[in-house]
């Protein structure tokens, strides 16, 4: 429940669904919607929207990400509040916009107006919305690996966590090193596949010694590569994205899973 | 058997294969990683310290030609000289013009600097007879590599193949009995060091800090063997280059509080020795001949551009330490002096962005170096400037740019993005959709060599949504 201060009217949210949860996940997005409805935020989902523009600014072209991060603000900025299941994308438009336009004044404000309206899904619902309540249930032991863009650019390590607390019939596990890195790094993981491998096996290796049944965490990246290589080792462990066993909606396969 | 910064890539690939380096690599890993973080945590003004250090470099740098002068009018003062040297052979031809022509015993303490300028080859090429003192680096120096880490120069070496290379090396010392024990392996070198410190002519050291106000070099060490090097032979020459330099013991004093936390997760290291010019009539000991060869080497190229903030880096190591990338492959697959993230920046810079192409890449942009940095070094975001200049200057692999350029163009055209993304994952997600998950597929065996690809659920998010309502 959020206590609402006044009866002005529900903030609207943009959410910027990402490309990895567009492309490989909608669930996610779907689940993003709910908890924001439920805490009586009006959502919209902007047409204008593809990605946030880190394959091209991590790969060294700041042309078309400068040409893409117009193109977000363009869509984004007359909403209250701009939120996306993602850590790291919430991290480029927030941290790195302003950098990429640095030399174009006008965007450059833009993009700073639109910087302080920009939070991930978790930390905005207890941060801004302070929500208290999750109605969702969810029986299983889960740890969580924290995404380090969403770690270390946004501070968000708590965030989730007290959530999941209010799910029933969750039991969190922390596994060693969650802070850690798991060697997805966008076109990292297949530019060195052998280094990212020998990363993300050392991340799945501490996800089975925690022995909980599922991992769960707030970035599509991460998830995708964690879910690929526990499936790789036969493992049953189940992947899910955070969102998902907050709304309730974890009931279908999981990351990686098969129909059943 | 230095290796290649151009082959970085078949130099990590068969780093992840050699048991050994990986078994040394994991015992060292937690260690360093711990300690750290168990001595942040007793120092609640770390923060604080932590600025305050940053403060001090940033004004130093703003005032780097003051600094140097007035140091080097002080070690003058002294009784000592400075040399200095624009370049690498410039600053080994100083070194070897102090030596002179006759050959001569040279001991050495730890210094990243004399590897940086190639120190050891051009005494051997000029007939000296070089030991290093330093136990990691003596052990390197038997075994003929270069270091893997900046502070823990054999950190890639198991204590077996260590007792092998004393056997080995020692014999014709007589001492053939097998050590197993990390204390009688540091014993076995203590001894065999100990004749050699007794016969040498010089002794060459690096420095942690060079104190403006006083004149003094100072090394930070846990053995003790720098201090032998730089007081017992009869001309002591420092290495260091110009960054190194700090107004003050004062500050100084507040980047050790900082450094030895950072490196080992000691309060302060075993030994923080400073050394003010030669030997004066009433010192018991002290060498003869006090020199300083300050080393520029491309670092006064940095001051005041993108890259100035890595001239306040204190070479304390945490960001290898930290970086799952060194932790995997080890220091020399990087193929030069300074490994993992720091090396990663600076490598670049000093011999060529063409020549260290893989170097700013072979990184997550996890940020956790730029975390622990003492110095606050913003790591990840200069490894980033330098994929701006690869981009620019059409360093990265053509087929690279082709596909971030056709990327590009989609990404750019939101409703052509969202049509052809909807085929796509609408294909993908029919013939994965049953088992889940791809094995292989073509065009992504990048992905699938190591794991399996999920399956996109289906439709794209945005597809669902604009049907549902
Ligand atoms: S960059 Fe920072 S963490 Fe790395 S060695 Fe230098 S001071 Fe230490």
């Amino acid at each position: 429940m959020v206590s609402a201060p006044d009866n002005s009217p529900p903030p609207s949210v943009g959410l910027f669904v990402t490309c990895l949860i567009d492309l490989f996940r909608p669930n996610v997005g779907f689940a993003a919607v709910k908890l924001l409805e439920k805490a009586d935020c009006k959502v919209e989902v902007p047409r204008a929207q593809t990605c946030c523009g880190q394959p091209a600014y991590n790969n060294g072209d700041q042309h078309t990400t400068a040409d893409i991060a117009r193109q977000v603000i363009a869509a984004f900025e007359s909403f209250d509040y701009v939120v996306a299941a993602s850590g790291s994308c919430i991290g480029m438009i927030k941290e790195h916009y302003p950098r990429v336009l640095k030399d174009d004044p006008s965007w450059l404000d833009r993009a700073q107006r639109l910087a302080g309206r920009c939070h991930e899904l978790t930390a905005f619902l207890v941060d801004v919305m302070q929500l208290q309540e999750v109605e969702s249930s969810f029986a299983a032991t889960a740890t969580y690996h924290d995404s380090c863009s969403g770690l270390r650019e946004l501070g968000i390590k708590q965030q989730p966590r007290a959530l999941l607390s209010k799910v029933g019939g969750v039991t969190l596990k922390e596994m060693e090193d969650s802070e850690v890195c798991c060697g997805f790094g966008g076109t990292f993981c297949i530019k060195y596949p052998k280094i990212s491998e020998r990363m993300v096996s050392d991340k799945t290796a501490n996800i089975v010694a925690s022995e909980a049944e599922c991992i769960l965490g707030g970035d599509m990246g991460c998830l995708l590569n964690i879910a690929g290589r526990l499936k790789r080792e036969g493992s049953p462990i189940k992947v899910y994205h955070v969102a998902e066993v907050l709304a309730g909606m974890a009931n279908q396969s999981a990351i990686g899973d098969g129909k059943s | 058997m230095q290796g290649s910064t151009t082959e970085f890539k078949r130099q990590a690939e068969a780093a992840l294969h050699d048991a050994t380096l990986q078994r040394a690599m994991a015992k060292a890993k937690g260690g360093f990683v711990d300690k750290r973080r168990l001595a942040v945590a007793r120092l609640p003004e770390f923060a604080q310290i932590r600025a305050e250090a940053k403060a001090i470099k940033e004004h130093t740098l703003a005032h780097l030609d003051y600094y140097l002068e007035q140091f080097e009018r002080k070690v003058l003062e002294s009784g000592g000289r400075v040399h200095w040297a624009r370049t690498a052979d410039e600053a080994c031809a100083a070194v070897l013009a102090i030596i002179g022509a006759a050959s001569k015993q040279v001991l050495k303490g730890k210094s990243m600097v004399s590897e940086e300028i190639g120190l050891n080859a051009a005494m051997e090429r000029a007939g000296h007879t070089v030991v290093e003192t330093d136990l990691g680096e003596y052990i390197i120096q038997l075994a003929h590599e270069p270091p893997s880490h900046i502070i823990a120069p054999a950190v890639h070496k198991t204590r077996d193949q260590i007792t092998d290379l004393f056997q080995a090396e020692h014999e014709k010392y007589g001492l053939t009995e097998r050590v197993t024990e990390t204390e009688d392996i540091v014993n076995e070198a203590r001894q065999v060091l100990r004749t050699k410190f007794l016969s040498a002519d010089v002794g060459i050291t690096g420095a942690n800090f060079l104190i403006a106000e006083t004149g003094s070099t100072v090394i930070v060490t846990n053995e003790g063997n720098g201090d032998l090097t730089q007081i017992l032979p009869r001309t002591h020459i420092v290495t260091a280059s110009i960054e190194k330099v700090i107004p003050s013991l004062d500050d100084m004093t507040v980047l050790l509080r900082l450094l030895a936390r950072s490196a080992t997760g000691q309060e302060m290291s075993s030994y923080n020795t400073l050394s003010t010019g030669p030997r004066r009539a009433d010192d018991l000991d002290g060498p003869e001949e006090f020199h300083v060869v300050i080393v520029d080497n491309g670092r006064s190229d940095m001051l005041g551009n993108e890259f100035h903030d890595m001239l306040r880096c204190i070479r304390c190591g945490a960001c290898l330490n930290h970086c799952p990338v060194y932790g995997a492959i080890g220091g020399h697959a990087y193929g030069w002096v300074y490994p993992g993230p720091m090396g990663s920046v600076l490598t670049p810079l000093m011999i060529g962005l063409e020549n260290a192409r893989d170097l700013p890449n072979a990184c997550t942009l996890n940020g956790r170096c730029g975390e622990v940095c003492p110095m606050s070094i913003p790591l990840p975001d200069m490894l980033r400037t330098l994929r701006f200049k690869e981009h620019e200057r059409k360093l990265s692999k053509a087929r690279a740019r082709g596909a971030l350029k056709a990327w590009g163009l989609l990404a750019r055209r939101p409703r052509l993005y969202q049509v052809v993304t909807a085929l796509m994952t609408a294909v993908l997600g029919s013939i994965g959709g049953r088992a889940g998950r791809f094995r292989s597929l073509p065009l992504a065996s990048g992905w699938t060599q190591a794991r399996d690809l999920p399956a996109p659920q289906g439709a794209t998010f945005q597809r669902m949504w604009r049907r549902r309502r």
